[in-house]
């Protein structure tokens, strides 16, 4: 049983991290239509600058915390520099291109900023400073760190904070109407422009947190991590119905969940034919098995066949 | 076909042909390796051309091709290296590496070809991944595909007692392995780009272009629309296991690295890159895609030091910066691609 639950334990903190990361995908996702690619880049551009900033600090003798929290400013602003400039570069003037088009531009993009980071950061892989004690707290017989705590209600707090900003505000309504339709949208008043920028820059700013958080809580970083964890974090999102908020947050975090479960369980339940290292599978079967039956996504609305 | 045999034509298709013949000699002149670089070329043409059945041709956007890729790879590896101790000819398991990668297309498309585009798109990427990943965990507890470290001593191709690796003399020609293998592959080129450029306007050819237009209004006029998109998706894949094939054959080696989902999405990228559902676009994408990272890795270097004096930035990341760059650039100001369609290049200027 305890395994069972430190699984589910280990599952919502990756699931925490996933599901930050497919808001970001979600987002652009339902207003433009678009698979930012590049997204996963941005979120290890976020683990790579804090790394930096938060090491030059401990370094000059700032106290931990000040570091870590400077450390995490650094990168949503330098994250939301990316993805402001992102679409502004490779998407803005695409707009009426075909549909593939903008595509090939993200992956030009996502290789553009992984070469870039190689260039600056090199090819080795970055310890992350330790910035919370490493205490083990146990619950039901399974352990937990404070990191981990961290993780999960610091993104519960983020994710609520974009649910206000998406449904209390005006620049959330905005989101909406440009997300149902930009031309309408546009005719009464809502700058899609802004608004567009606006949900790559949040997302970005998200992605940034759960680089941080990637950071703190595998203590490495390597200019290569972000592609895994943008395609999982994409998985999850267009799991829970790409384009839907509530989703992506749902899809992360059963993404994290099973799969934790599943390297769990594996062994056991093909009669050690097939061992732990086929983790990565899980995310892939699930989709492909979820779609099979809701070819919208958990929480996707059913569209027409031409949406 | 009248056409093909006008005065100019005839000229053209002489002009090309010296062209081919020429080729692998001129690019031996800057070493072996760049006659292997021209024979890649050939190899991502078949591949691109493949998959620009189902992207182009058929609209349906999958992010997976090269699991197809790789099975052709691993059933020729396997049928014919002393890993299972078997040899079969070139020329058996060929058609066997299309079938079971047309096998593995059917198997893909029928429960997900009712998915709407990005949803296919995700579901086709990780069924590339899914097959990586067993290749790379396959060695135990049975050793099937031996794991990371791939299989190693495949078989070249051989025609009776005429083998295509090592040089040989032909005709008074010494002719290396990579320029024997040059030829070969050229002949199955043209093979292949006939028989798309006769798909492309066959009626099956035509159903798809009306399923990638408009699918319900394609349904509406009689198109079993399954059957064809499933047909895209096992004759595109077919073709990928016959690139396998000759990839496993030419190389000698096989391992999961060589099929990444990097390696998809560099196919899908000639296809856009190139002009999306139109051949001769196509075969440029694959050409170019191939051959600017090739020479940007012998030209970066030489270049920085020529005008810095020395190595700023490592070669290797400014290559790749470079050909991502090109990539952005090429679809910022030529968004149907560098050779697109005629067709395609007026409905986009009637939109403008």
């Amino acid at each position: 049983m305890d395994i069972f639950l430190q699984q589910i334990i280990n599952g919502l903190v990756q699931g925490s991290i996933y599901a930050l990361v497919a808001l970001g995908y979600t987002m652009v996702y339902g207003i433009m239509g678009l698979i930012n690619f590049a997204h996963g880049e941005v979120v290890m551009i976020g683990t790579l600058v804090t790394i930096t900033v938060t090491s030059l600090l401990i370094k000059a003798g700032v106290p931990l915390a000040v570091a870590g929290l400077a450390g995490l400013g650094a990168s949503v602003l330098a994250c939301m520099a990316i993805g402001w400039g992102l679409e502004r570069v490779a998407y803005r003037p695409l707009r009426n291109a075909p549909r593939l088009t903008p595509l090939i531009t993200a992956i030009g993009m996502s290789i553009v900023l992984q070469n870039i980071a190689m260039i600056v950061w090199g090819r080795n892989y970055m310890t992350f400073p330790p910035l919370l004690p490493k205490v083990d707290y146990e619950f039901a017989g399974a352990n937990f760190t404070a990191v981990q705590v961290m993780i999960v209600v610091v993104s519960g707090l983020t994710m609520s904070g974009l649910v206000l900003l998406v449904y209390r505000t005006k620049l959330g309504m905005a989101m909406r109407a440009t997300a149902q339709n930009p031309q309408v949208a546009n005719l009464m008043g809502v700058n899609s422009n802004r608004v567009i920028s606006a949900a790559f820059v949040i997302g970005s700013a998200l992605a940034a947190l759960a680089g941080v958080m990637v950071g703190t809580y595998y203590e490495i970083a390597h200019y290569q991590m972000g592609f895994m964890l943008g395609l999982k974090a994409f998985t999850a999102a267009v799991l829970g119905g790409i384009g839907n908020l509530a989703g992506a947050m749902a899809g992360g975090i059963l993404l994290g969940i099973i799969e934790a479960l599943g390297a769990g369980y594996i062994g056991d339940l093909t009669g050690g034919f097939l061992g732990s290292h086929y983790q990565d599978i899980f995310a892939f079967v699930v989709l492909i098995v979820v779609l099979m039956f809701k070819p919208s996504g958990l929480f996707g609305e059913k569209t027409g066949e031409r949406a | 076909m009248s056409k093909w045999l006008g005065p100019r034509s005839a000229t053209g298709i002489l002009l090309i042909a010296v062209a081919l013949i020429a080729l692998p000699f001129v690019a031996a002149l800057g070493g072996q390796a760049w006659v292997r670089i021209v024979n890649f070329a050939i190899l991502y043409i078949f591949l691109a051309l493949g998959l620009n059945i189902v992207v182009g041709f058929a609209g349906l956007l999958d992010l997976g091709y090269i699991a197809f890729y790789a099975v052709g790879a691993y059933a020729y590896a396997l049928l014919a290296s002393p890993h299972f101790g078997l040899h079969w000819p070139f020329w058996a398991i060929l058609p066997i590496g299309a079938l079971i990668a047309c096998f593995f297309g059917v198997l893909l498309g029928s429960p997900t070809l009712k998915l709407r585009g990005d949803y296919l798109a995700i579901v086709t990427l990780g069924f590339g991944e899914i097959v990586r990943i067993f290749l790379n965990n396959l060695n135990a507890p049975i050793n099937v595909t031996n794991g990371p470290q791939g299989i190693t001593l495949i078989d070249p191709v051989a025609i009776g007692e005429f083998r295509f690796s090592g040089t040989s003399q032909i005709l008074g020609i010494s002719l290396s392995g990579p320029q024997k293998y040059y030829f070969l592959l050229v002949a199955l080129a043209i093979f292949v780009i006939i028989i798309n450029l006769r798909l492309q306007h066959s009626r099956i050819g035509r159903a798809w272009q009306a399923i990638r237009e408009d699918e319900i209004a394609a349904k509406a006029v009689g198109i079993n629309t399954r059957n064809i998109k499933l047909l895209a998706f096992a004759m595109g894949a077919s073709f990928g296991g016959i690139a396998g094939g000759i990839f496993s054959a030419m190389q000698g080696f096989v391992s999961p690295e060589s099929f990444s989902l990097i390696e998809s999405i560099m196919i899908l990228a000639m296809v856009v890159l190139g002009g999306m559902g139109h051949i001769p676009g196509v075969i440029l994408g694959a050409v170019l895609l191939t051959i600017l990272p090739e020479v940007l890795r012998y030209g970066v270097g030489p270049l920085q030091v020529a005008v810095f004096g020395k190595m700023l930035i490592d070669p290797e990341s400014l290559r790749m910066l470079i050909f991502g760059l090109a990539l952005v650039l090429v679809m910022r100001f030529k968004p149907a691609g560098l050779w697109p369609s005629p067709e395609r290049k007026r409905e986009l200027q009637g939109d403008a």
